[in-house]
């Protein structure tokens, strides 16, 4: 075949893909393809496995089956994808003795990233006024939301992997968020976020994903 | 990039001393009660007190390094840190070598404060400062090697509060024993009863800091 007619591949592709936490299956057999440039939204239950299914696509958890993220096969190098991508747990991943700016400059070096681009996402997320200086543990719940943002926008990643990214903020934030996902789009990354705010994860989504009891239950569903 | 990474690592952990000042406030008074309980406890006039000097010092020092080992490990697993981590890019045996790096100017600070506070309680006289400094430096880095690596295998346990001392202290015998010949040889003036001791502990830590750097790795990926 010309290799200028071959379709390209996915940047998520999934086949039966199963990840263990302990002897449990988390993932029990998930399928699903996620194109470039999308806006995957996971959702399901409590329990389902969306955090499972997002640190697995981060190459934070061992996968058999078929699993590639970006071109890596994750049950075979799965550390390899890691500095690849953007992941923003349900947890701050922030040191709180720490401020605003010390953790944003932290994880920023750890990255390799660019300086620049961390001035950038505090300027964005508003983050570069009184609150630079101040300890993430005094910090509010949207307050460190916006911070651990930050430190994944400055990565500049090619996948973005948002766990509940609109949990803890008010509307502002939650707005500043959306317009965030689709800025990153707009420049080249794919985005899988799962959320339990259906209205406004659907908006912004281009492909819906269903989880129940680990597996796929409806997957690379497009929106209309 | 690994020195890169341990400068990184070793970096954050003394600016999060130094923001958090627990060792100051909270290990290193520890220590002080501990020192003024053995006083107590081997009546400060008989000279038993100061022939044990030296063992109850390291014992003292060991306490410390659980302290600060388990708190540096309990801020890493917290707030999901390690993922982070394992996110980020930096080198394992980077990640390790900074931590060593951070306990070990840590417990040195703490060592200095403790041997004057020994001085004055015990009515110690330190003398062969060079074998005394070469001890504390080997010994330093073997207990912080050692507990940089036991406190990774810890993290991975979910008892690591109750684990780590269980762990650690067996493995650091030998550093105990070597420090303290060394220390009374010191304090005796006799320095080649020391020597050996310190050649013993720089086997130890050589042992456990090649340890980390090779291994610390597939230890992140089991926490």
């Amino acid at each position: 075949m010309d290799p200028a007619n071959q379709p390209s591949l996915p940047v998520v592709h999934l086949r039966g893909a199963v990840a263990l936490l302990g002897r449990f299956p988390a993932l029990a057999g998930v399928d699903l393809d996620i194109e470039a440039r999308s806006i995957a939204v996971v959702r399901g239950a409590n329990g389902a496995g969306k955090t499972t299914l997002l640190r697995t696509l981060a190459g934070l958890v061992p996968v058999s089956g078929v699993a590639n993220v970006l071109g890596v096969d994750l049950v075979h190098h799965r550390r390899d994808v890691r500095n690849r991508v953007g992941f923003l747990s349900s947890q701050s991943g922030l040191y709180d003795d720490l401020t605003v700016i010390d953790n944003i400059n932290f994880w920023t070096r750890a990255a390799g990233a660019d300086p620049a681009d961390a001035e950038r996402a505090m300027e964005l997320l508003e983050l570069d006024g009184r609150l630079r200086d101040v300890r993430v543990g005094r910090l509010s719940t949207g307050q460190k939301r916006r911070t651990s943002l930050a430190c994944v926008m400055a990565r500049r990643p090619e996948l973005w992997l948002l766990d509940e990214p609109h949990a803890g903020l008010d509307q502002d934030g939650r707005d500043l968020v959306d317009n965030l996902v689709k800025d990153a789009v707009a420049a080249g990354a794919t985005v899988v976020m799962s959320s339990h705010e259906l209205d406004r994860s659907l908006a912004l989504a281009t492909q819906v994903i269903t989880l129940g009891g680990g597996t796929t239950l409806l997957g690379g569903d497009d929106v209309a | 990039m690994m020195w890169r990474s341990a400068r990184l690592i070793a970096g954050k952990d003394l600016r999060l001393e130094w923001r958090s000042r627990v060792g100051m406030n909270q290990v290193l008074p520890f220590a002080a009660v501990v020192l003024v309980m053995f006083a107590f406890a081997l009546n400060p006039d008989s000279d038993l007190l100061q022939k044990a000097t030296p063992g109850l010092f390291w014992v003292s020092v060991l306490f410390l390094a659980l302290t600060t080992v388990g708190r540096t490990f309990s801020i890493e697993s917290s707030e999901g840190i390690s993922d982070s981590i394992r996110l980020s890019g930096l080198e394992p045996s980077g990640f390790f070598l900074g931590k060593v790096i951070s306990i070990g100017v840590q417990l040195l600070i703490l060592e200095v404060l403790l041997g004057i506070g020994v001085t004055v309680l015990y009515r110690a006289s330190p003398a062969e400062w060079p074998l005394l400094l070469s001890t504390v430096g080997v010994a330093t880095v073997g207990i912080a090697a050692a507990g940089t690596l036991y406190g990774m295998v810890a993290v991975s346990l979910r008892v690591r509060e109750t684990i780590l001392p269980l762990l650690l202290l067996p493995v650091l015998t030998p550093v105990l024993i070597g420090s303290t010949r060394a220390f009374e040889a010191a304090i005796n003036e006799t320095p080649a009863d020391g020597w050996p001791w310190i050649g013993l502990m720089a086997v130890f830590s050589f042992v456990y800091v090649a340890a980390g750097i090779f291994g610390f790795g597939a230890l992140m990926e089991d926490s």
